[in-house]
């Protein structure tokens, strides 16, 4: 079982596995979010979506599906 | 000045690194906001003096995180600078990046230093850098990006002047790339596409490629190149995501010597901030409130100036009429055109004090927050967090708010949004319920302290917005639109804000407002009274016949002279025109007056108010001018002997301008955005149609 951004609880770091590029839009990479890079969970919103997230240096906010199709090992 | 003397800059950067303020520091008040050619995206431009003989035109381009552009907004950067042969094309381009997210920032930079046009960096917030523990070693950073630095803080006036110290000797600058990523990615492939466009510099060929559209500045030759190399997508694809990591690759080498942030200084002020207004219920809690905040600035404070507006345009005319000979000239001033001008003027507080209240939430960073709480509420709707922005801006005016709709990346998001944006209620409707509430409803308290009237103006608020969630469910339900998800924002640091940027973003967008909207409804204005005060061979010979109709009865010279404008006002243009729709707009309960009113609202909203002035101004004795308030209540319905205005035919107005979409100005920018006439009249006659019915039904039921 893989592990996604989406699995982690706030707060927590892993590093980017793979990112599954065909459904990953090229703005997330130049946005900084590229394999071998940390990423933190730091906050869900209310209603479980969207995810903001710490990546290299950037914060952003993504939705849910989009995170579940980064993987990441702790 | 002669044009050699003039340097072209273009302004480039992420959002958020204060390119705003830099162009506000560099151009002054000397800037003006124009559209691009055939699409509405605004242009900023300003002039700059860097020398006794030499100026700098700047021009601000939309802030981007890559050359690829993902919105509308974006196109215009890479369009801007892949066209050699346009005006706008750029002698020297800075990039801004800011200290704190200069890794992401610097993406762009080395993405754009590829085209080979002499390029300038400028890093700006260093008055952070000590309270963060950065350190930056800049020689070492010129060396190694090939460019030349400059350290600012566009906020604080600092490196301006060395700043255009380096505009005038951009020629000197450095036009090589940082590292020949090209031949990294597939060396054989960038090859072939270097000799299938020798004239360009590769990453430029690079780009006409990868971008999904058509560049006409091509030949017909190069043209067919471009779709040859673009019938590889697969390849294409991974070479872009390659290309990606190599770049920060490269940045992350760069900045390993030459930038250090001590942690241990960091405060995590942001955390804070962000698990408090992000928080699940305080967070919603703290936007309502804010929400609150605005619209008691628009309702409350705002109607103080726009009485005293209201009231000194009333006496302005009366003025007119008094200094001038009586005459066509002087009717056309105090009857067509100082209330027409009225009618505009009239609007500048409230959306003034909303686009205060936009600008500062913008600026402080708290905006972003409020998509990130409110995008999942937003997509059960077929909406998107990012579409909170457009509707609370269409409570000023629609044709920014869909304007500011095209950060939304998901096609089907976005024209929702767009086809919903004119329920919320504008500020044109403001005047037309601000005048129909006082003619209907009771100026009185309730439970002490609210005010019935307020509290009727809440309610045409709230059904504006239910108008808008309900169609938007409606749409989503109806159209087929099937569109990837691409929805990404940044979550910026708190600011505060800078005065000067919210004073240059109130004063333009007011402008846009004035001469945008305005000009339409100063000419309707005028055509209105020329339709009033001409008309039919009765019209001309209303005098007359009068008279002779009267013949028997003894009149007061007042009420002989009254007796004539009314019978004159039937027989004008505009007249016929009025009565010739009261049939079908019987069953709202209007008379052909309104009717009138209604026709020349058509085009803008707010023209309702002006155009009843008009009319009953036309009506009335001309000595007595008082507001227009005062004439309304004075209407009678000659067929019951009621007031003209009373509750059933006031809800039913209320409910129509609620509901109909009369905004020529709202059509034509739909259009525009959607590019396919089909929207625009689908929410003509939707809004229509809703309009009729609803209006009808609630005076049936309280007449």
């Amino acid at each position: 079982m893989f592990e996604t951004i989406a699995d982690l609880r706030i707060g927590e770091k892993a590093f980017i596995e793979k990112l599954c590029l065909d459904n990953i839009p090229l703005k997330l990479l130049e946005m900084g979010c590229l394999p071998g890079i940390e990423v933190q969970l730091i906050q869900i919103a209310p209603l479980n979506d969207p995810l903001y997230i710490k990546v290299n240096g950037s914060h952003l906010a993504i939705r849910r599906e989009t995170a579940e199709k980064i993987t990441v090992v702790k | 000045m002669s044009n050699d003397k003039v340097v072209k800059v273009a302004l480039i950067g992420n959002p958020n690194t204060g390119k705003t303020s830099l162009f506000n520091q560099l151009t002054g008040l000397k800037q003006k906001v124009g559209n691009y050619p055939g699409i509405t995206v605004d242009k900023k431009q300003g002039f700059c003096k860097l020398n006794d003989t030499i100026k700098a035109e700047i021009i601000d381009l939309p802030g981007t995180y890559s050359i690829n552009p993902t919105s509308l907004d974006e196109t215009l950067v890479l369009d801007t600078l892949l066209n050699e042969k346009k005006n706008s094309f750029p002698d020297v381009i800075i990039v801004v990046v800011e200290i704190e997210n200069i890794k992401r920032n610097l993406l762009l930079f080395t993405q754009i230093k590829d085209l080979k046009i002499p390029t300038i960096l400028v890093i700006n917030m260093i008055d952070q850098m000590k309270r963060k523990g950065i350190a930056i070693d800049v020689k070492q950073l010129e060396e190694k990006l090939n460019t030349k630095i400059v350290l600012a803080s566009a906020r604080k006036n600092v490196g301006i002047e060395e700043l255009k110290e380096v505009i005038l000797n951009y020629k000197k600058l450095d036009t090589s790339s940082i590292a020949k990523i090209t031949d990294r990615i597939d060396e054989d492939y960038f090859t072939k596409l270097k000799n299938a466009f020798p004239e360009f510099p590769l990453y430029k060929s690079w780009l006409l490629i990868t971008q999904n559209k058509e560049f006409n500045f091509l030949s017909d030759e190069q043209r067919k190149l471009v779709l040859k190399f673009r019938e590889d997508l697969g390849c294409i694809k991974r070479y872009q995501h390659k290309e990606t990591i190599l770049r920060y690759q490269i940045i992350n080498d760069v900045l390993k010597e030459s930038f250090k942030v001590d942690k241990s200084k960091a405060t995590d002020l942001r955390g804070i901030l962000d698990r408090i207004l992000t928080h699940k219920i305080f967070g919603y809690v703290i936007f309502a409130l804010i929400l609150l905040f605005i619209f008691q600035g628009i309702f409350d404070w705002a109607t103080y100036p726009m009485d005293l507006i209201d009231g000194a345009f009333a006496s302005l005319s009366s003025w007119v009429k008094t200094v001038l000979p009586p005459g066509t000239f002087t009717n056309l001033i105090a009857e067509g055109i100082v209330p027409g001008i009225g009618g505009v003027v009239i609007f500048i507080p409230q959306i003034a004090i909303l686009f205060t209240f936009i600008s500062i939430l913008e600026e402080t960073g708290y905006m972003s927050r409020v998509v990130f709480l409110m995008d999942k509420i937003m997509r059960k709707f077929g909406m998107s967090g990012k579409s909170v922005i457009p509707l609370i801006s269409g409570t000023a005016c629609a044709i920014p708010a869909i304007m500011a709709s095209r950060n939304i990346e998901n096609w089907k998001e976005r024209l929702i949004t767009i086809l919903v944006i004119p329920f919320t209620t504008c500020s044109a409707r403001l005047p037309v319920y601000a005048i129909l509430i006082a003619l209907i409803i009771p100026d009185k308290r309730v439970l002490g302290i609210l005010n019935l009237q307020g509290l009727t103006m809440m309610a045409l608020y709230l059904l504006g917005f239910t108008a808008a969630i309900f169609s938007a469910i409606l749409l989503n339900k109806v159209l087929k639109i099937e569109g990837k998800s691409l929805f990404i924002i940044e979550m910026p640091n708190y600011k505060i804000p800078s005065l000067k940027n919210i004073f240059y973003e109130v004063v333009e967008k007011t402008k846009a407002f004035i001469f945008g909207a305005g000009k339409i409804i100063l000419a309707i204005s005028i055509v209105l009274w020329f339709l009033a005060s001409n008309g039919s061979s009765k019209f001309k010979n209303a005098e007359e016949t009068v008279i002779a109709q009267i013949e028997s009865t003894q009149l007061s010279k007042k009420e002989l002279q009254k007796k004539v404008a009314s019978y004159k006002l039937e027989h004008s243009y505009i007249g016929y025109m009025g009565k010739s729709i009261e049939p079908i707009i019987k069953p709202m309960g209007y008379d052909w007056k309104i009717g009138i009113a209604l026709i020349s609202s058509f085009a803008a909203r707010e023209v309702f108010v002006g155009a009843l002035a008009t009319i009953y101004n036309v009506d009335n004795d001309s000595e007595n001018t008082g507001t227009i308030k005062q004439r309304l209540a004075a209407e009678v319905n000659p067929e019951t002997g009621e007031k003209r205005f009373n509750f059933p035919t006031g809800v039913s107005l209320l409910l129509f301008y609620a509901f109909a979409m009369q905004c020529v100005g709202t059509l034509a920018i739909v259009k525009r955005e959607t590019n396919s006439w089909k929207w625009p009249i689908l929410q003509l006659s939707g809004m229509g149609v809703l309009a009729y019915v609803v209006s009808s039904i609630a005076y049936y039921i309280l007449s």
